[in-house]
């Protein structure tokens, strides 16, 4: 199977480059419910890939699948070339895989700076005694740790909001400091759970510019779920297209439109 | 008042008699702006110079680092090839590296010219076109993309320098280069070129080139005024020492770039006295960075003094029972002997000390919550000022005051001298500036700031300034007999007579129609007309805030301007400025008769405000001449579609039908029997 997405022509940045993660045949099962069918792809590095279909097509459980949430009953995922055993997500996060969430999950009573700083957490190496005893070696872990989330603060342009409390911000904005909080961990790979879900044109615009700034500044790998047709099709490198838990297409954008099967998932096809 | 005689005044007269000749004494020693830079390493290389919040922290400059990143700037733009006389355009918001690139320019030997950072494409297109910029500075990705899209059109544009690199990996770099890399040439350059950086430097004299700037012009295209060194920092240095300016003032830079009073205030008086110039984190950030500066000298067009105005007592109205109750308590007692006090005129020792506790419990947080707490000295220019905002800030204990000045001289005409200040005037002729008005009521002015020429525009420069240096203004005014200030009433070719003889200001109407805090924007018409009639922009966040609290829904500007009960409440005010119009003796025949709530705001992405927000009174009247019209035909409504374009320069249209009040005029009052 990943052969044979290699093979394909694809526009994208990704085109030619490594393979960052391969997921192969890979079935879910919740009980008797078989939310992921045999799925196979690939995500590249620097590209921006995304995954789409109707709803209950098995998005979200397959984005479940690759930060480690949901160990699936049968298929592989090889991470970096190498083959990665059932994990915990606070593991996987450290080895450079961060998300966002489709309904927004900050700490609301906390400013937009702490939220960012809790990203960092994976980072942090100091142990609680010295972050109690604070000064000397975890004031200037802290220091450092503050610089990174100050660049991310700046690259997201949310300076204006730096020190309000999140439950206070628009939803628009809160998407961006969510977005924030995953950057602060510097992933290799960031997953994208529908981002512009619930949002205006211009709060579209707006991420999809900074979803692409993330990926040509920091060469972050992308894999995001969306519904936006537009935006998908703007925005992703390659897109596979789930229906039933079931891969049915996979390429590149313009080949995704015209693809028979694609389009029979979205309108229906009489039967 | 004797309208058809000459008047002249001079500063110089009241205040420094021997300014002039001083300057062109020290004009070898001390005459550039350059020069100054050098100096004031020299002597104060330890002071901030600038500072910029970035990553959250206030990062600064002093002095001698300052000369150092500018010198290496210089340094730079000589390796990138800039030849003497050339001209870099500079686009961005206030930024240190950016005021260091213009002074760096300077250095090299060419002319820097700062443009508009929210002009459209097209705007600056005419720009970078006329100036024939070989290089452009440009602050982010969104400068360098509206650069890159005219560029076909720019035959000279060489080279695009980009300062924030966000978003740029990507693109061409066969002509463009990060800010970064001209540093890193300006560092490792060889000896040639820092001896012909020494070579260049040493040939600027007072009357090379300093600025050039474009006005934005209420009419037709912009014109470059060309500003010398001498211009700069004779104008500089006169109005540092008017106000006492010191090294240990601070300022807030915030204004465009491209606006002169900028270039005066953030490189000319800065560079001048020493002092801090302070560069916001962002426009977003502004108000949170002022009160963490907490600057001591200021400057703010009569626009920002209103919306903070409007924006206190929006929060005022919100707060609680108690504090409300204060507030209003200490604001009349504020209001009545505040000015007095400003002033330095005695008031009863009872007052003083309500004053004092008024200062303890409201005015004193109030200035601190708008970072007005350390203010020396504040400038409002621009435009009118309402006497109620001016008074309100004043009485808060914070001197504000008012100048007038131009473009084209180097900012200072006239001004307001401490203890002398008032909502009506403009205040006394700056130091070394001699004014006159014509008999015509014209404002003519001469001074050692007058500029050198409007570039490539000959026919404009001999209109403008005759032989002997005089430059006429454009507007319309008269000196006070008793005081000596000078009195602006409009442009001088926007007063006109209606068609019974009696005379028409317009501007005049529209600032008393605009001191109301619900009246965004007012434009009147009534040339040659037997009656007055006005377009009113209603203030979104004031009517918004008043809507909000009387129940009545809106989700646009358009509907809420379209509402009957937002029209009554500016019926009253029309009203009231009627009646405030009925007194005056030259300007009863301006009432107005009728006026319309425009569906749209004025703006000057549609051309009908100058980037300044100046009214363009011409062209509003051209575009809505089917409104126009049917204000003096009678009509009570009209139906008008109106093309409108967003911020990214595509267009659009609005429709809507607007529904004409018609408001009373009153017989004209004699002013005794007002009084």
């Amino acid at each position: 199977m990943t052969e044979e997405a290699m093979d394909k022509p694809s526009d994208g940045v990704g085109c030619g480059a490594a393979v960052l993660m391969d997921i192969r045949n890979v079935s879910l099962r919740f009980g008797g419910v078989k939310a992921l069918r045999d799925v196979s792809f690939d995500i590249r590095e620097g590209e921006i890939r995304a995954i789409i279909g109707p709803n209950g097509a098995g998005k979200s459980s397959m984005l479940n699948v690759i930060n480690g949430f949901y160990h699936p009953q049968e298929g592989e995922i090889w991470f970096r070339g190498k083959r990665r055993p059932p994990m915990k997500p606070h593991t996987i996060a450290r080895h450079g895989i961060a998300r966002t969430f489709q309904n927004i999950a900050l700490f609301r009573g906390m400013s937009t700076l702490d939220n960012i700083m809790t990203g960092r957490i994976t980072r942090m190496g100091l142990g609680l005694l010295s972050h109690a005893i604070w000064w000397g070696w975890a004031e200037r872990e802290e220091v450092q740790h503050r610089e990174r989330v100050e660049r991310i603060i700046d690259f997201l342009e949310i300076q204006p909001i730096r020190k309000t409390p999140v439950g206070r911000l628009p939803y628009g904005l809160q998407k961006r400091v969510e977005l924030g909080r995953a950057l602060a961990a510097e992933p290799t790979l960031l997953l994208l759970d529908e981002p512009m879900a619930g949002m205006n044109v211009e709060e579209k615009e707006d991420l999809s510019r900074f979803i692409l700034d993330v990926n040509d500044e920091f060469g972050t790998t992308i894999a995001l779920i969306e519904h936006d047709m537009g935006v998908v099709m703007d925005l992703s490198d390659r897109v596979v297209v789930m229906d039933y838990g079931r891969k049915i297409a996979d390429g590149s954008p313009q080949e995704v439109r015209n693809n028979q099967d694609v389009i029979d998932a979205y309108l229906g096809v009489p039967h | 008042m004797p309208k058809h005689r000459a008047w002249v005044r001079t500063g110089s007269e009241n205040h420094e008699p021997n300014l002039t000749m001083r300057i062109s004494q020290t004009k070898n020693r001390e005459g550039t702006i350059p020069e100054l830079l050098q100096r004031n390493a020299a002597r104060i290389p330890d002071k901030p110079a600038n500072r910029e919040k970035e990553f959250g922290i206030w990062q600064s400059w002093t002095w001698s680092e300052v000369a150092d990143e500018t010198h290496e700037l210089a340094l730079g733009f000589l390796e990138l090839g800039l030849s003497p006389g050339d001209h870099v355009a500079v686009i961005g918001r206030n930024r240190p590296r950016l005021y260091w690139s213009m002074v760096a320019v300077q250095m090299a030997g060419a002319v820097p010219v700062p443009v508009y950072q929210d002009a459209v494409a097209e705007e600056m297109a005419y720009v970078l076109e006329h100036s024939e910029a070989r290089f452009a500075v440009a602050g982010d990705q969104e400068q360098v993309d509206k650069v890159i899209e005219i560029q076909d059109r720019l035959q000279r544009l060489e080279r695009i320098v980009y300062l924030d690199p966000r978003g740029l990996r990507k693109y061409d770099h066969t002509r463009l280069n990060s800010f970064a890399e001209l540093q890193e040439m300006g560092g490792s350059a060889g000896e040639n070129t820092r001896k012909e950086l020494e070579r260049r430097s040493a040939d600027i004299a007072g009357d090379t080139t300093c600025v050039m700037l474009y006005t934005s012009g209420t009419t037709g295209n912009p014109k470059g005024v060309v500003l010398s060194h001498s211009n700069i920092v004779s104008a500089s240095r006169a109005s540092s020492e008017f106000d006492g300016l010191r090294a240990e003032d601070s300022a807030l830079a915030y204004l465009p770039m491209a606006w002169v009073g900028d270039f005066i205030f953030s490189i000319g008086q800065s560079y001048w006295t020493g002092f801090c110039v302070n560069c916001p984190e962002s426009a977003d950030t502004l108000l949170a960075d002022l009160r963490e500066i907490g600057p001591t000298y200021y400057f703010a067009p009569p626009r920002v003094f209103e919306s903070m105005l409007t924006q206190i007592m929006i929060r005022m109205e919100d707060a609680s029972w108690l504090k409300r109750k204060m507030f209003n308590h200490f604001m009349a007692h504020a209001r009545r002997v505040g000015p007095t006090l400003m002033s330095g005129g005695g008031v009863r020792p009872l007052d003083r000390m309500i004053y004092l506790l008024g200062d303890l419990l409201i005015y004193g947080p109030l200035r601190n919550a708008l970072g007005f707490s350390r203010i020396r000295i504040g400038y409002t220019a621009g435009e009118a000022i309402g006497p109620e905002i001016f008074d309100f800030f004043r009485s808060l204990g914070i001197n504000l005051k008012q100048l007038y000045g131009q473009t084209e001289a180097s900012v200072f005409i006239t001004q307001q001298p401490d203890g002398e200040v008032r909502a009506d005037t403009v205040g006394v002729p700056s130091p070394g500036v001699e004014v006159r008005v014509d008999d015509e009521g014209e404002v003519h002015y001469r001074s050692p700031g007058t500029f050198v020429e409007y570039y490539k525009n000959p026919d404009s420069t001999a209109s403008t300034k005759d032989a002997e240096g005089w430059v006429a203004t454009g507007d319309a005014g008269y000196f006070e007999s008793d005081t000596g200030h000078l009195r602006i009433v409009d442009r001088a070719k926007d007063v006109g007579r209606m068609s019974n003889g009696s005379l028409f200001a317009p501007k005049y109407v529209e600032n008393k129609l605009k001191f109301h805090s619900n009246i965004l924007e007012a434009v009147v018409f009534g040339d040659g007309r037997d009656s007055c009639v006005a377009f009113i922009n209603i203030d979104l966040a004031a009517v918004g805030n008043w809507a909000e609290r009387n129940g009545i829904p809106y989700s646009s500007y358009q509907e809420l301007a379209a509402n009957p009960k937002v029209c009554e409440m500016i019926a009253e005010h029309v009203r009231e400025t009627n009646e405030s119009l009925a007194t005056d003796e030259k300007l009863s025949g301006c009432q107005i008769s009728r006026f319309v709530i425009l569906h749209k705001e004025l703006d000057a992405d549609d051309g009908e405000l100058t980037r300044t927000r100046k009214v363009r009174r011409r062209i509003i009247e051209e575009k809505f001449d089917d409104l126009v019209n049917a204000l003096h035909d009678g009509e009570e409504e009209i139906r008008t579609e109106t093309e409108v374009t967003y911020e990214d320069g595509r267009k659009g249209s609005i429709a809507a039908t607007l529904k004409i009040c018609d408001i009373a005029v009153n017989a004209p009052v004699a002013r005794m029997a007002a009084q």
